[in-house]
């Protein structure tokens, strides 16, 4: 069964988001990558970039598939996460651990549509 | 023995020539001295340098190492793989063909222009419409053609808020993507279990917005869709055009038309309903036809007989070329000789002796192979996995399997609605004998799924390579004889 | 009983019996009364193969194979007798779409060989499996090119080919792309080279359709100093001894391959190509191979990055490609092969020659006067005071295609290494024929 890590907030889209102040991380969860299979490519948002909730900033490819990226909250990109060019298989390994982006928050987050935890968990199984 | 392993590039020699062309006339005029300094290429291209033999030889191995209609059993679900008779390639090895320039003046070409025309004229009785293009070089674009008229045909009538198309939610990917490309919106619609269109599902996406629905039929399950003529009602009283993919034509051969059904426009595939060969992935063939109020957007230039003589036209409203020239002509060629071969009486009975032999493989194949859906299938039949999955064998390792038996598998993990979907079309050329030997080796693999699952998950064993990393492939690719000296 | 169709009365009643139903007519039950479930079709009936030989030979007639001395896009060159006799292998021929790359091994390294020669002509880093055509894969660069840059306005050259320009403009109606004419000067591209910031990218040809042949790379790095892409579409065979698209700063690579020893056909089957850099590579449409390992570890080849192609992303795919051209690409890959690195360059050496004598004795007729100044291989424009619809009428009674009329008095002469000094030399001695009869 997939996993999920507590105190995050996880979307609709299978995307996850990590508070922490004016800041967030995001990533893809458990579920998202084992449906996926191994992935093998992402394409990445540039830095500097800015994304409304629910916008595409990106997308994750497998073999299989290629699954656009939802943003959970508005933000404005300030890093990506790099590593994930030369090794994508990276988010297979551990989804919450390797993040996809971190955004600077704009304005309070409109958590409204995301699930905690045990929500997220209860869902998608 | 070993398979074949080399490449063209491992073969060069320094020196060698594959080819001989005439002496060069006498003349002070010099390529080597008049090219200008800028133009000059100054990287070599790293062809092959190989003599005429090395080439035979090396692509004749190399062709061993593929699977053909004419090897054997090819049940591939949506691609009809039919026999490709013979005689088509003769003709279309006739030099009154084959050497004909297409900017020739029309009067020089009356047998190139007539064999267009009779095919579109032919198609027409067979599908119920009024005018063929045959400019279109594949189903794919067949399609985005028949999407551009849909869009002009709207926009000339002033109803430019019809921006929508429909698309049952069973349907192959270019159907959205050709309307996608088009720059019309996609409503998805839900099926019902048996892959056809939800009449209440379908009543609720109706709106003055609806250009039209992108319907096959039978559909992607192998299933007539019994409601065609209420579905037809339904998007013709919103202003809408029914628009019929015809890549499963095969099934009705003989047995009804797109046009009686209701369908405004539609796009055949030449290369599966009308036997030309595949060729590995092409060239194929995609003609678009339409009824009589839509024959105006058709693709130019549009082949039309005037006063006994075949002439290009330019369509009133085209939806303009989508072609550089006329499209796949050796193609329609191959084409036009299978109707004739076939002529009236052959043809009626295609569609009758395909939809037998995939009921056949149904019944036979339903207590080991999971029939999601009961009622009779029409020329190709969905099996949604083995029947006892308990052993976690996945429709890949069945496909995987079928290799060591010689035999292609069928069409797998589509349609979509069925996780392990198993798509079977046994074409009207294969023979009871043909069927049976199938139908014993699907149950053989049945049994070692139950009895030595393991033998199954990794197969094959027979093939020249066998389960191939595609995960690698993707992450790293390695396009080119380049990238690995 | 028909020979395509082995079902004898007993194996229908058997194949009945096993399907628990009366007649074939049952498996239609389904179906809309209305419709019925048989078709009379109103056709001729079957033809044997003897009455449809008698039958092609007739249509044949009707038809006349000329001396060609036009181009346009499309050329009379030599075409190897191995090529059809490989091609027409039945494991070729017959096989599908290699989804299922263990017994495709054929197919798949045919198209990586063939992905490999576009690369070395062109000097790209990867080409896809094959195009429909040079039209449709300049009218997909234009897709690649306002995907990339996000902008939507496209500069061509009008100097492309008629046909390929009318498909560019087509594709680009459908998707609200502004596509916008550069105009020539001398025969030769004239750029403003003002106000290309929210270009996505120029798409030009080389030879052009003067047959004139031009360094674009002073273009192509204005248009990547503003951000967009340079698009060059060729005549591949040219490039064995001119300046690579790569050389001259293009970031996609297309053209067409009749040339590359593909009979006429009437316009096709051919095929087209497009090649790009890695940069680009996942916004590539249509099919591309790659190499990699097996489980034994044995080298092999896969269709690989589908996952960008229209069946998983359907709505939200680049393109709605879903065939090439493949068997055409396997004929481009083997005349490549036969040819080799000094096949193509004699070609074009060879063009070369007999376009510039063709050029050189017809400008020794009184009714014809050179147009430009440019370098050529195999086509050029020339000027003429004749009646040019009843100089071709004339000529095709003699046998020979003459040149496409352009505007304004011109024709353009194609002449490749097939024509022979005798029939050079006849046609231009009938053209001097009709000069004579005219002028008398």
């Amino acid at each position: 069964m997939a996993k999920v890590v507590e105190g995050l907030f996880y979307s609709k889209s299978h995307e996850w988001v990590k508070i922490e102040g004016n800041k967030a991380f995001v990533g893809i969860s458990d579920y998202a990558q084992e449906s996926l299979g191994a992935v093998v490519f992402v394409d990445l948002p540039s830095v500097g970039d800015s994304f409304s909730k629910d916008e595409v900033f990106g997308a994750v490819e497998s073999v299989k598939a290629a699954s656009d990226l939802l943003m959970p909250i508005k933000g404005k990109v300030t890093s990506v996460n790099e590593a994930l060019l030369d090794q994508p298989e990276l988010l297979n390994e551990d989804p919450y651990l390797n993040f996809i982006l971190e955004v600077e928050l704009e304005g309070a987050p409109d958590l409204s549509s995301l699930m905690d935890a045990s929500t997220y968990l209860k869902e998608s199984h | 023995m070993t398979p074949y392993d080399k490449l063209i590039f491992e073969l060069s020699k320094t020196g060698r020539v594959g080819y001989q062309l005439d002496k060069p006339l006498e003349t002070s005029f010099n390529l080597a001295d008049e090219l200008p300094i800028n133009l000059k290429r100054q990287a070599q291209a790293n062809l092959p340098e190989v003599s005429e033999l090395d080439v035979v030889r090396h692509y004749s191995n190399v062709s061993r190492k593929n699977h053909g209609v004419e090897t054997g059993f090819y049940p591939l679900g949506s691609c009809t793989m039919k026999y490709n008779p013979k005689i088509n390639e003769e003709m279309a090895s006739l030099d009154g063909f084959k050497h004909i320039h297409p900017l020739q003046p029309e009067q020089s070409t009356q047998g190139s222009l007539e064999l267009y025309y009779q095919t579109q004229e032919m198609l027409s009785e067979i599908t119920g419409m009024a005018a063929f293009s045959m400019n279109s070089f594949a189903g794919a674009q067949g399609e985005l053609a028949g999407l551009m008229i849909i869009k002009a045909y709207h926009e000339h009538q002033g109803n430019t808020h019809k921006t929508k198309i429909i698309v049952p939610d069973s349907a192959h990917g270019t159907n959205p993507a050709s309307a996608a490309v088009c720059g019309f919106d996609i409503i998805e619609v839900k099926s019902n279990p048996d892959g056809t269109v939800n009449l209440k599902a379908l009543k609720e996406v109706l709106s003055d917005e609806v250009a039209g629905i992108m319907l096959t039929n039978p559909n992607t399950l192998g299933i007539f869709e019994k409601d065609i003529l209420k579905i037809s009602k339904l998007i013709h009283g919103v202003g809408g055009l029914l628009y019929y993919d015809g890549a499963n034509l095969n099934a009705l051969l003989g047995v009804a038309r797109p046009g009686d059904m209701g369908f405004d426009i539609i796009h055949l595939n030449l290369h599966k309903t009308f036997s030309t060969p595949h060729g590995g992935g092409g060239p194929g063939s995609g003609p678009v036809g339409v009824v009589k109020k839509l024959k105006d957007y058709l693709p130019y230039p549009a082949v039309n007989q005037k006063r006994g003589k075949y002439v290009f036209e330019k369509p009133k409203h085209t939806i303009g070329r989508i072609s550089g020239y006329y499209g796949n002509f050796s193609v329609v060629l191959k084409a036009y000789s299978f109707i004739r071969s076939l002529g009236k009486e052959n043809l009626e009975q295609v569609g009758r002796l395909s939809v037998l032999n995939a009921n056949y493989i149904k019944a036979s194949l339903q207590d080991d192979y999971h029939l999601p859906i009961k009622k009779h299938c029409m020329h190709e039949v969905v099996f949604d996995g083995l029947k006892d999955k308990s052993s976690g064998v996945t429709t890949l390792d069945v496909a995987k399997r079928m290799l060591d038996f010689g035999i292609h598998p069928p069409t797998i993990y589509f349609p979509l609605v069925f996780h392990q979907a198993l798509m079977i079309e046994p074409v009207e050329n294969e023979s009871k004998e043909t069927l049976d030997e199938f139908i014993g080796i699907l149950k053989q693999i049945a049994k070692e799924a139950k009895e030595t699952p393991e033998l199954v998950k990794n197969a094959p064993y027979h093939t020249v390579v066998r389960r191939l990393d595609e995960v690698k492939a993707a992450r790293n690719p390695i396009v080119k004889y380049k990238d690995i000296v | 009983m028909f020979k395509y169709f082995p079902h004898t009365e007993k194996d229908i009643k058997d194949m009945l019996e096993v399907t628990k139903v009366d007649s074939i007519d049952a498996l239609f039950n389904g179906l809309p009364t209305k419709l019925g479930y048989r078709y009379d079709y109103n056709l001729p009936r079957s033809m044997s193969e003897n009455a449809l030989r008698s039958h092609f030979k007739q249509l044949e007639k009707k038809n006349q194979p000329l001396i060609t001395f036009r181009g346009g896009g499309i050329y009379d060159h030599y075409i190897p007798s191995a090529i059809s006799e490989i091609v027409r292998r039945e494991e070729f021929l017959t096989s599908y779409t290699p989804y299922q790359p263990e017994i495709a091994q054929g197919t798949l390294q045919y198209i990586f060989e063939f992905q490999s020669m576009i690369c070395e002509l062109t000097g790209m880093d990867v080409s896809n499996a094959s195009m429909y055509d040079g039209a449709t894969a300049s009218a997909e660069a234009m897709f690649m090119a306002t995907a990339i840059t996000k902008r939507k306005k496209i500069l061509i050259s009008e100097a492309l080919f008629d046909g390929v320009k009318e498909v560019i403009k087509t594709y680009a109606k459908y998707r609200q792309i502004e596509v916008i004419e550069v105009p020539s000067k001398e025969g030769h591209l004239a750029l403003d080279l003002s106000h290309l910031e929210d270009i996505a990218g120029l798409i030009v040809q080389l030879p052009n359709k003067y047959g004139l042949i031009e360094d674009f790379s002073l273009i192509a790095q204005k248009i990547k100093e503003n951000k967009g892409l340079m698009i060059i579409n060729s005549d591949l065979q040219v490039h064995s001894l001119i300046k690579s698209p790569r050389e001259m700063g293009a970031d996609i690579s297309i053209g067409h391959l009749q040339s590359l020893g593909m009979p006429m056909f009437f316009g096709g089957a051919h095929a087209g190509f497009l090649a790009t850099t890695k940069e680009h590579i996942r916004k590539m449409p249509g099919r591309i191979c790659g190499l990699t390992n097996d489980i034994d570890g044995k080298r092999g080849f896969v269709l690989t990055l589908q996952a960008r192609e229209q069946h998983i992303r359907r709505e939200k795919a680049n393109s709605n490609i879903c065939s090439n051209q493949s068997l055409m690409a396997l004929w481009a890959t083997i005349y490549l092969s036969l040819m080799g690195k000094q096949g193509l360059k004699e070609v074009n050496e060879q063009c070369y020659k007999n376009s510039h004598y063709l050029e050189e004795q017809l400008l020794k007729l009184e009714s014809f006067k050179r147009v430009y100044q440019g370098f050529y291989i195999k086509e050029f424009v020339i000027e003429t005071t004749l009646d040019r619809n009843k100089l071709e009428t004339y000529l095709i009674k003699k046998g020979f295609l003459s040149g496409i009329m352009l505007e304004e008095k011109q024709l353009i002469f194609s002449v490749t290494e097939r024509r022979t000094k005798e029939e050079i030399d006849q046609f231009v001695c009938e053209i001097a024929r009709f000069e004579h009869d005219t002028l008398r």
